[in-house]
């Protein structure tokens, strides 16, 4: 049989179905070459926030991998200030010293509620002595893929700065002068926002590869000045620390994994960022070489330190949620055994593989620990706002054995006390304390103890670790807090793991 | 003991304790106290500043201190320290610092 | 027989340094009053090396106190807060001859009585520093009951010597470091190398370090905390030799229950000096 138009237009309006109405009808941008190649195309940030359809009350998100050097999220909330929004909701993968000036927009009502894995600075202490109404959403680099995939932290518009784009939005920020490496946290955030908006330095010619940010995610892309400063962005180093403290901590935690158990080829491995931490993975490779134990594969949060580990042949593989050096992010461009992973690969509870799940041995920092073996990472010894959650509590949860790495002391305050200020990370999912007076293994890890002691390790209760500490400083007198709540640390799981309160002047 | 001077002991590096002690007449001790760890030791040391100053005869003097988390052994120290510098005293008397 | 592998220097007037240095467990700890104070601060360095020896944070490390040359006007002072504030012992720079020991003897025994600490209880190292030193070496090392070690200091015994520290094996120091070795055995007193004052250089420290344990010396200064892990691995006895020393031990132990004069292992006679040797190297597998 012919066509017959009229026939097919009946049975479509009989049936239900959409008419059709000529190619073009729905696709229109199609019907111009300039349209259909160079409709994302926007020549500055406010004419992307109209076609946005973002309103006063919405939710703006923003990623971190620029750290210090952040030039994005502070630019694009001068401009919606300026348009004049209001009572917004701030969702950034994490928040620097460098987002020190979002104070004043939150005291012209611009920014009204943060979700956050940290807080610091004078945003920090501002929080911390009450500046916000709503208590801040504190969350783990898992649980805030968690809140989004939950629908409880739902994302109008993604301002995600990257180091190049091409005109329809393949995006990343490994390749371009300005490199941040791995762009994890923007991952989530283009799949998930209703509207997404990519901010470059650097347009290039379409196909941009690899595209960590692809086109079918990415409404507009707008070409800044600056979306970063290269000379901030970089927070490890591949170098041995001078300090000497580090070293000695450093030397402790690698002697640590070496007996724990799990040191033996194919293991995998975090180590994070920080003196110590390098030191210690330079340390451990050190033992790697000498004892030829090969790890399969380092995951994070990845330094120059790893990537050393990488080149020599003693990793097996990188999953990259985060490059903290330039020798991080030009490995991830270079070397193909080093990948780049989205956050929710990395580190969400509730995805259908998390990274960390797989992880051995991980080494995590901490502002204190208490006789549970409970780890702040979130509030200073005064109570005040000045850390991040970051992805602590999701890899200790999942990983066979978690390190704890901290001197005994800073100055006179102690690391080890009886209680946390805040739990970020819970006593059970952390295994060793390595601090410079001794080590607490805890006593839910029995075996572990014993090879430890065996390995003449200075093994001790993490009781007397906490009396030395009182020795040498004196009983630090509790914070006073009042009754506002000032923020929310919620675990990877979504749930309500401690709150924060304002602390009393 | 007999203040004739200002002292100055101490250093603004982490752990350390500056003690600035001027000689008043009359007046007792006035004790200004800038600390990092102000919220949970200021009390402990300023009964270390006082203790100390007593146990050295120091009566009327206004002392002024930016401590950097120093431990008690460094603030007794830095105290006795100005304290000679201020009395112009090389001697010390070990029997009194207690 | 108490291990004097690591003596770690910790700069008198460093406040952060004297609060912690501890944590890294050398054998002994040097406080100084010296070299690392400037002239404006040789007061309160006192006061503060003081107040940490009360304070007795640094446990069953040794601590040690350097005080001034005999030749200034800062040593009494020193020895004075260094014997009261209960120092274990006073290091000695620039020890030319027997009679600036002997000064200083009779200064500490003095001090000793006037604040009640048992006579004789504070005990001196000599550090040997010029050409002078190294020849009275055998004489000063001899010359006091309480002296337990003489140190080797090679920077102004080099410029003494108008000559400088080269690589390799080092023969500028090889006559200061054989004298004053000889001098402690003799003396049956410990020796201490030279410090290496580059920290960054380990390859040259562990190159140092071989020479002196290979020469005998019971250890080296040491100038910073990282050298004092690599040291004490150096000195850490290899398995055998801990074997061996066990097996002396257990020898001895039977020879004496059995009520023996003599000890004897696998038939051949065992000497005095070597199972000191076998308890030295057990300790030094303990604290290593």
């Amino acid at each position: 049989m012919s066509y017959d138009k009229k026939h097919v237009e009946s049975f479509s309006a009989e049936n239900g179905y959409k008419k059709f109405r000529g190619v073009f009808a729905e696709s229109p941008q199609l019907e111009s070459n300039e349209e259909k190649h160079h409709r994302k195309i926007f020549s500055s940030i406010e004419s992307a926030v109209a076609a946005s359809g973002l309103k006063d009350g919405g939710t703006i998100s923003f990623h971190h991998a620029f750290r210090e050097g952040d030039k994005v999220l502070m630019k694009v909330v001068k401009v919606l200030s300026d348009l004049g929004f209001k009572d917004l909701t701030i969702a950034s993968s994490s928040l620097l010293n460098c987002h020190d000036g979002l104070i004043e927009y939150i005291k012209t009502g611009v920014i009204t509620k943060i979700f956050t894995s940290g807080l610091r600075g004078e945003l920090g202490e501002a929080i911390s002595n009450g500046l916000m109404q709503t208590p801040v959403q504190i969350h783990s680099h898992g649980g805030r893929v968690h809140l989004i995939q939950s629908g409880e932290l739902a994302i109008d518009v993604a301002f995600l700065g990257v180091a190049s784009s091409d005109e329809f939005g393949n995006a990343n920020g490994s390749h371009g002068q300005l490199s941040c490496g791995s762009l994890g946290y923007a991952k989530v955030d283009a799949q998930h926002a209703r509207y997404v908006v990519v901010l470059t330095q650097e347009l290039v010619d379409f196909p941009n590869y690899p595209a960590s940010l692809s086109q079918d995610q990415v409404d507009a892309v707008v070409t800044v000045e600056e979306v970063g400063d290269p000379s901030l962005i970089s927070v490890g180093a591949a170098r041995l620390t001078k300090n000497p403290r580090d070293l000695l901590l450093a030397r402790i935690a690698a002697s640590v994994i070496e007996h724990s158990g799990y040191f033996k080829t194919g293991f995998s491995l975090q180590t994070g960022s920080g003196g110590a931490a390098t030191a210690t993975t330079i340390f451990l490779g050190e033992k790697m070489t000498q004892q030829n134990i090969k790890a399969g594969f380092a995951l994070g949060g990845v330094t120059g330190s790893i990537v050393d580990l990488l080149k020599k042949g003693m990793i097996g593989a990188i999953a990259d949620v985060q490059s903290f050096d330039i020798d991080a992010a030009q490995s991830l461009r270079d070397n193909p055994a080093h990948n780049e992973i989205s956050a929710n690969q990395y580190a969400n509870a509730s995805s259908k593989g998390a990274y960390v799940d797989r992880v051995d041995v991980v080494l995590l920092s901490a502002l204190e620990v208490d006789i549970d073996f409970n780890v702040n990472v979130l509030t200073g010894s005064d109570g005040v706002l000045r850390g991040a959650s970051g992805g602590h509590c999701d890899v200790a949860a999942a990983a066979n054995l978690t390190v704890i790495v901290t001197p005994l002391l800073r100055s006179r305050i102690p690391c080890v006390v009886n209680s946390v200020n805040t739990v970020v990370t819970p006593g059970q999912t952390v295994d060793v304390v390595v601090t410079d007076h001794g080590i607490a293994v805890n006593p839910n890890k029995p075996l572990l103890e014993k090879r430890l002691r065996d390995a003449r390790l200075p093994v001790m209760n993490i009781s007397s670790l906490r009396d030395i500490a009182i020795a040498r400083a004196g009983t630090p007198k509790p914070i006073e807090y009042l009754d506002k709540v000032v923020a929310i640390v919620r675990y990877r799981d979504g749930t309500v793991l401690d709150v924060v309160r304002q602390v009393k002047r | 003991m007999n203040l004739i001077q200002k002292g100055i002991a101490g250093t603004l590096e982490s752990s350390d304790i500056l003690v600035i002690i001027n000689p008043q007449a009359g007046g007792g001790v006035q004790l200004s106290l800038q600390s990092k760890v102000e919220k949970q030791f200021g009390a402990t040391i300023r009964r270390v500043i006082v203790e100390k100053l007593e146990a050295l005869g120091v009566t009327d003097v206004v002392v002024d201190v930016k401590d950097q988390g120093a431990l008690d052994c460094v603030i007794a120290a830095r105290v006795q320290a100005a304290v000679y510098r201020a009395a112009g005293v090389d001697k010390v008397n070990y029997e009194v610092l207690s | 027989m108490k291990l004097r592998r690591s003596m770690m220097f910790v700069p008198g007037d460093n406040a952060g340094m004297l609060s912690n240095s501890y944590i890294y467990l050398p054998d002994s700890v040097m406080f100084d009053l010296e070299d690392a104070v400037s002239i404006a601060e040789k007061d309160t360095a006192r006061l503060l090396v003081y107040n940490t020896l009360k304070a007795k944070i640094y446990g069953d490390i040794e601590t040690v106190v350097r005080i001034n040359g005999v030749d200034t006007p800062f040593w009494e002072a020193d020895l004075e807060m260094a014997v009261r504030g209960g120092a274990e012992v006073i290091r000695l720079p620039k020890t030319e001859n027997v009679n600036e020991v002997k000064e200083l003897e009779i200064k500490i025994g003095k001090i000793e009585k006037e604040c009640g600490r048992e006579f004789g209880s504070t005990k001196i190292i000599t550090a040997i520093e010029s050409a002078s030193g190294v020849v009275n070496a055998v004489e000063i090392a001899a010359c006091s009951s309480r002296m337990v070690a003489i140190a080797l200091a090679g920077f102004d015994y080099l410029v003494d010597m108008q000559t400088e520290r080269s690589s390799g094996t080092e023969p500028e120091l090889f006559f200061a470091r054989a004298t004053v070795l000889h001098a402690a055995r003799a003396a049956k007193i410990d020796a201490f190398d030279v410090a290496y004052g580059n920290v960054n250089d380990e390859e040259g420290f562990m190159r140092e370090v071989n020479i002196a344990k290979n020469l005998g010396f019971n250890g080296k200064s040491l100038i910073h905390p990282r050298q004092i892990e690599l040291l004490h691995k150096a000195y850490k006895p290899t398995q055998p030799e801990l074997d061996h020393a066990k097996k002396v031990i257990e020898a001895a132990k039977t020879a004496e229950e059995k009520g023996l004069g003599v000890v004897s292992l696998n038939g051949k006679m065992i000497d005095p000096p070597v199972i000191q040797a076998a308890q030295r190297v057990i300790l030094l597998a303990d604290y290593s």
